[in-house]
């Protein structure tokens, strides 16, 4: 029997069963990261993945990579300290909404603006599910959680316009529904040199669905397939019909100079400077033994 | 490299310390009174192949440390009072996943924003408990120019033999302070490297209790695929709810420095042996306190003088022994009274102990020490 590809990248024996509750979205991202890794053709020995804390972020004790669950807020900030340190290693953030824009908003802002070449997979449930479903940045103006429960009285975050506005290179949006979709866009996320952000909606039927009488995880992913519009079909829209949908796809891809690679042109400007000084270093040490030489043939001769 | 003669800052020679014990990436944030590290850090790395980063916050500095020091570099932050309260977290971080880091605080004035430009030490008991749970961290707290040199290169030696942060304490004096520096021949210094695994990848165990309780670190992307967290974790690096398994990991965090205290603990003694009054200081105050010990040798007064470099873990045994055959003791500390706590803990002879503090932004005078000191005799 042909083995599901995922069982390659899991660590399937040691770490399963996993702690997402049933009809969680968050398993179905995993399995799209890993089909997206396996088609990148990386060693899995090189791949890094770090993740903050959160549901999002008890990924990375499953999936068979080098693996580091960080602290509340800053994956991104570990993972800017590893990637400058090895910048020939993929690095891939996993995080959540409260994790990566509440907690993190400043590491996510910034690595952003500094497009460090890191992808970050933003798994974006608006609400806080491993303390049971508080309200988050994300979660709507008036929908409610254990935080909120007349309704929450603060305006959400559009964390993907966040990212653009702040300089990611590569910022995509999709939601645990569109499977294939989520597929290639991780995988262009992927392959984009800088920051690449994916954030994918996905639902949170113990908490988020049930604060806000969403129905079951089925009820909640009708709801992302009937409201979610590609970008490219904005046009045939009306301001007014799109008032509450939200764009799916790829937002914003603007390719420019990475963070990683432009410090290693600072080092080879060092090291050009360095070798020229040890040249002529050299050369002038040669020069004055051959002086020296000749100075003192003469004196041997007698 | 020859021996150079340099006259430079504390916070120079720290950055100079760093680059000689082959630290090879830094992050920070600027702070009075220690951007100078910073600032002479950016400009050394990139010219032996490190690499520096000015981070968004000092939180954001120490996990980019922390990453880069598990991607195999060693790694290096700088920080005063406020910056060193934020990277508390960090710290417990370091400290439970056994990360190899080196934290240099120079010391200012607190609480809060403090007295950014005025000198203080009084960021001893945060050192050793500034972040939460049980935890065991090495601190070093140098007295000079030339000392910081070589307290920043031991600093990284212990981090990266004990896989623990180290933290160096440094204060505004000494950071400020220029003074002739000696340094030797980078080639002749000791440094320790972190021990990376010999065993094949599926054998092994990044958190392995060993008998000497310090497991070789292998760093991300040489073949050991193997998952670090913050959360209380088994051998294997996953997180545990067990029993036996919660108070082992918490064991070795202890053991790995209890055990090891004869080879981390450093101190200095003077006139010791005949002493019926010792003076005990550190850092920069303790240049004050040795003028007065030599005052008062001038005198016929029987003084003597010890300063704990390590000041975690301090040297209990080694203080004991001292003060068993002195009648008085005199603490002087640029602060309200810390470092005076832990030798109440080590004196259990009923000595009597006196505080010499001073806390007004500037730093104790012999002056101030040698009154005390008369003061009490009367």
């Amino acid at each position: 029997m042909n083995q599901p590809l995922v069982f390659n990248y899991l660590r399937a024996k040691k770490q399963f069963p996993h702690v997402w509750c049933p009809g969680c979205g968050h398993g179905v991202v995993m399995g799209s990261l890993i089909r997206a890794i396996d088609k990148m053709n990386y060693n899995k020995d090189s791949i890094v993945m770090v993740s903050g804390i959160g549901c999002s972020s008890r990924m990375t004790a499953y999936v068979d990579f080098n693996t580091l669950h960080t602290l509340h807020g800053r994956p991104i900030a570990y993972a800017t300290g590893l990637k400058l340190a090895k910048p020939e290693l993929p690095v891939i953030v996993v995080t959540g909404d409260g994790d990566a824009i509440a907690i993190g908003g400043n590491h996510f802002i910034h690595a952003a603006r500094r497009n460090i070449d890191l992808t970050v997979i933003l798994m974006n449930n608006n609400i806080y599910g491993m303390t049971g479903g508080q309200v988050s940045p994300t979660t709507p103006y008036g929908g409610r959680g254990s935080t909120a429960r007349s309704g929450n009285p603060e305006h959400p975050f559009d964390i993907s316009q966040l990212a653009i506005a702040a300089g990611a290179s590569f910022v995509a949006r999709t939601t645990a529904y569109h499977v294939p979709a989520m597929d290639r866009l991780i995988q262009q996320a992927l392959e984009n040199k800088g920051f690449s952000l994916v954030e994918i909606y996905s639902q949170c039927p113990t908490y988020e669905g049930k604060w806000n009488k969403r129905g079951d995880a089925a009820d909640m992913l009708r709801y992302y397939k009937e409201n979610a519009i590609p970008v490219a079909q904005k046009s045939k829209y009306s301001p007014e019909e799109l008032k509450d949908k939200f764009l799916i796809g790829v937002l914003h891809h603007q390719p420019k100079s990475e963070f990683t690679a432009e410090y290693q042109k600072i080092i080879d400007k060092y090291q050009m400077q360095n070798q020229a000084a040890m040249q002529s270093k050299i050369k002038a040490e040669n020069e004055s033994e051959e002086k020296k030489r000749a100075q003192e043939q003469p004196a041997t001769e007698d | 490299m020859p021996e150079k003669v340099l006259f430079i800052q504390g916070n120079e020679a720290c950055a100079e310390g760093a680059i000689a014990a082959g630290c090879r990436f830094f992050a920070g944030y600027p702070i009075t009174p220690s951007t100078e590290i910073a600032e002479a850090m950016s400009e050394k790395l990139p010219r032996v192949g490190g690499k520096f980063i000015q981070m968004e916050d000092e939180i954001a500095s120490i996990s980019a440390i922390t990453g880069a020091s598990v991607a195999g570099l060693k790694a290096m932050t700088a920080t005063s009072g406020p910056g060193f309260s934020l990277m508390q977290e960090g710290i417990g971080y370091a400290c439970m996943a056994e990360i190899p880091v080196v934290i240099v605080n120079v010391m200012r004035g607190g609480p809060s924003t403090g007295l950014p430009t005025k000198t203080s030490q009084a960021d001893v008991m945060q050192a050793r408990w500034g972040t939460h749970g049980d935890h065991y961290l090495i601190a070093l707290a140098p007295e000079s120019v030339r000392e910081t040199f070589y307290l920043t290169i031991k600093s990284f030696n212990l981090a990266e033999k004990y896989r623990v942060p180290v933290i160096l304490l440094m204060d505004e004096t000494i950071g400020h302070m220029r003074e002739k520096v000696v340094l030797p021949d980078y080639s002749e210094l000791h440094i320790e490297n972190r021990v990376t695994p010999i065993v094949p990848p599926q054998w092994y165990k990044p958190y392995e209790v060993t008998t000497d309780f310090i497991t070789p670190m292998a760093p991300f992307g040489t073949g050991y695929r193997y998952n670090i967290t913050g959360l209380t974790h088994d051998e294997m690096g996953f997180p545990t709810n067990k029993e036996n398994e919660i108070a082992s990991k918490l064991n070795k965090l202890r053991d790995k420095i209890l055990r090891a205290t004869a080879d981390i603990v450093d101190y200095e003694t003077l006139y010791t042996e005949d002493a019926n009054t010792l003076i005990i200081s550190f850092g920069s105050a303790s240049r004050a306190a040795k003028e007065a010990v030599k005052y008062l040798r001038s005198h016929r007064r029987k003084v003597g003088f010890f300063r704990p470099i390590t000041i975690w873990p301090f040297p209990e045994k080694e203080l004991a022994q001292i003060i068993k055959k002195v009648d008085r003791i005199f603490v002087a500390e640029v602060n309200q009274g810390q470092l005076i706590e832990e030798i109440r803990k080590v004196e259990c002879y009923h000595k009597k102990i006196y505080g010499i503090n001073r806390y007004d932004g500037e730093t104790i005078t012999p002056n101030q020490i040698i009154s005390k000191i008369k003061e009490a005799r009367e």
